[in-house]
């Protein structure tokens, strides 16, 4: 093999052989794999062990930092930057800041869980190696991949491929860097 | 698709029509959009819009250079035709949302296949919203003296006004639903990348996938990030149209000044909203062969949804009358028999026709099973919807507390330009998007087929 590889790739025809398949390489200690699905696959998170992730957090930060925001907002513009006084009524007016705090947490939030699902997921990502197999291309229609990749300590391109054909995949192909 | 499992001994849920593959499901919905031809249908909606979208653009034109003045209001009726079609426009928005949203949240799966084309609707129903408050500024260029940002002349919006909260709200929305439909539809623009044969075509859908390759881990937090979106933007849908119902609720104006606007300006939304739905899915998915993807299933589902809150538009529209009486207070008396008898009498019975008789027929399986009807329906329930909100406001507005400043408003020729023009704005809109996008969403129909399921314990490789 000259070219660099950055791995192997398994292609399979229905989600159960993949889970299966993902399954089956988390037991023999493969770690650095990954599976490619046309929709999201409940019980493969499962066996892949991905069941966490911090968005939740993400987006409960940006909804405190945005209601927080709104409220200093409306706090600083109608007490200390342009202070109207209206029969002497207070100028705190708490109940009428609840509104615009509670959309621009919301606001917050919706930008917080998109921008943290692109963080989380590194995307904008314009090349990766996987698109290099031209069989890939059916990942997004009927098909489903499991990679493992060349860079986990148990690859060896032998006997990762032997490895893979014995989950009777209908392909094994090699994917280059 | 030969080379593609089938699995016959398990029923598919009967939400989509059996015999689906993952291919077919792809291939079907996608077609539409990789397809060099154009169907006939398409030019003539999109020709409709188009020279609609132009008149809209003459009567803006006509409207910056003369003012307002073109338009019919006059005091004491100063929002006349712009905010009615304001909040008509956003309250159809709003079933888009509750679709995508609300339904996601409540496990409802027959939404997978009309959720996009209902997002979008929202989207653009939003937009056209948005057109009549801007216009109706008086002077539009001026329209970013709205929001806060330092300025040198010592003014800022008034947060106290319902008006400004009204800015937040729908500003709001429309950002939070524009992020989410474009977060649905990453996996299918990677999935018209790698099926589209035009290069140009390609790149542009490589570009908006984002380099969305389906992988495991990206969909982990992609299910996470769906669900919280949908439960960020379900207080959110609920709040604008409450907000909306603000800026009559906190004016004192008899017939405005009420306590039970939020849950009935909601409600009217969400009934407006599905029957925009239905006007829309009714004629789609026959002219592009969709009905194994939206079925009679959705279609019924949408008219129940329609009954129910119709019928409590209705009641509220009961108790409007009631506490009018009720209160013994003589304006709030005056304006509920103006209503009924006064100038506005033919549009309020109108209302009441299109509104609380018209969805009862829905509670016949008949009617609710029969696509035409349905569809005639949904033009009524959206006329009777415009109707209402015109009754509130002109109504409430034309015969105030001073008698002597009582005045009947008339829409001009260049009010209903302006309407008219919104609803090309929409079309066109709808359907550049129906041409250039999947209208359905493809990889949340996918989950919908029993194949997708991942048998447990036993391996059937």
């Amino acid at each position: 093999m000259s070219a660099p590889v950055h791995g192997l790739m398994a292609e399979f025809d229905n989600p159960t052989a993949l889970v299966a398949a993902a399954r089956a390489a988390r037991g023999k200690g493969y770690r650095k794999l990954d599976a490619y699905s046309p929709f999201p696959i409940e019980e493969l998170s499962g066996a892949l062990d991905l069941h966490h992730n911090k968005l939740p957090l993400i987006v409960l930060a940006g909804g405190i930092v945005g209601g927080i925001a709104g409220y200093l907002l409306q706090y600083f513009v109608t007490v200390l930057y342009y202070p109207i006084n209206v029969g002497g009524r207070p100028l705190h007016s708490w109940p009428a800041y609840i509104v615009i705090t509670f959309e621009t947490a919301i606001l917050f939030a919706a930008l917080a869980a998109v921008l943290g699902l692109m963080g989380l997921c590194g995307l904008p990502q314009p090349y990766h190696p996987v698109f290099n197999v031209p069989r890939f291309a059916l990942a997004s229609r009927n098909r489903f991949f499991l990679c493992i990749e060349a860079a986990d300590p148990l690859f060896d391109a032998v006997g990762t491929a032997g490895f893979l054909r014995t989950l009777e995949p209908r392909e094994v192909s090699e994917v280059e860097e | 698709m030969a080379d593609e499992l089938q699995v016959a001994d398990r029923p598919a849920e009967k939400i989509i029509a059996p015999g689906y593959t993952f291919g077919t499901i792809t291939d079907q919905i996608s077609t539409v959009v990789l397809t060099t031809r154009t169907p006939v249908f398409w030019m003539a909606g999109f020709g409709l819009g188009l020279v609609l979208l132009l008149l809209f653009l003459l009567a803006a034109g006509v409207l910056l250079a003369k003012g307002t003045g073109i338009w019919g209001i006059r005091t004491p009726v100063m929002w006349g035709f712009a905010i009615t079609n304001f909040v008509w426009w956003i309250g159809i928005g709003h079933a888009g949302t509750l679709i995508s949203a609300i339904l996601l949240l409540l496990n409802q799966r027959w939404r997978n296949s009309i959720n996009r084309f209902a997002e979008a609707m929202t989207l653009f129903a939003v937009a056209c919203a948005g057109m009549f408050p801007l216009l109706h500024l008086g002077r539009p260029w001026l329209f970013y003296w709205l929001m806060p940002y330092p300025n040198t002349m010592g003014i800022e919006p008034n947060f106290r006004s319902p008006l400004v909260w009204d800015v937040f709200a729908v500003s709001t929305y429309a950002t939070v639903s524009l992020l989410f439909w474009y977060v649905g539809l990453m996996p299918d623009l990677a999935t018209l990348r790698d099926r589209a044969g035009n290069k140009i075509a390609r790149l542009i859908y490589a570009v908006g996938a984002l380099g969305w390759r389906g992988s495991a881990r990206h969909w982990s937090v992609y299910e996470t990030a769906s669900l919280l979106l949908a439960g960020i933007a379900t207080p959110l849908v609920l709040s604008v149209h409450t907000v909306v119902s603000f800026d009559f609720t906190i004016a004192i104006v008899p017939g405005w000044h009420s306590t039970f606007f939020p849950p009935y300006f909601v409600a009217g939304a969400i009934y407006s909203g599905f029957a925009m739905v239905l006007a829309l899915a009714i004629p789609l998915r026959s002219v592009y062969g969709l009905k194994g993807l939206i079925t009679d299933k959705h279609l019924d589902n949408s008219a129940k949804v329609m009954l129910a809150t119709g019928l409590i538009v209705g009641y509220a529209y009961i108790l409007e009358a009631f506490t009018g009486w009720y209160s013994g207070n003589v304006y709030e008396h005056a304006v509920t028999v103006n209503r009924m008898t006064g100038p506005y009498a033919l549009q309020y019975w109108t209302l009441v026709l299109c509104n609380i008789v018209a969805p009862n027929f829905l509670w016949i399986k008949k009617f609710r099973s029969t696509p035409w009807l349905l569809f005639v329906w949904s033009l009524i329930v959206l006329v009777g919807m415009w109707l209402e909100r015109y009754v509130i406001i002109v109504s409430s507005l034309a015969q105030d507390n001073l008698v002597s400043s009582w005045r009947v408003f008339q829409g001009t020729r260049w009010d209903w330009a302006t309407y008219l023009g919104t609803i090309g704005l929409f079309l066109f809109l709808f359907f550049l998007f129906i041409r250039l996008l999947p209208m359905i969403s493809i990889f949340e129909v996918r989950t919908l087929l029993p194949q997708a399921k991942v048998e447990p314990g036993e391996d059937r490789r």
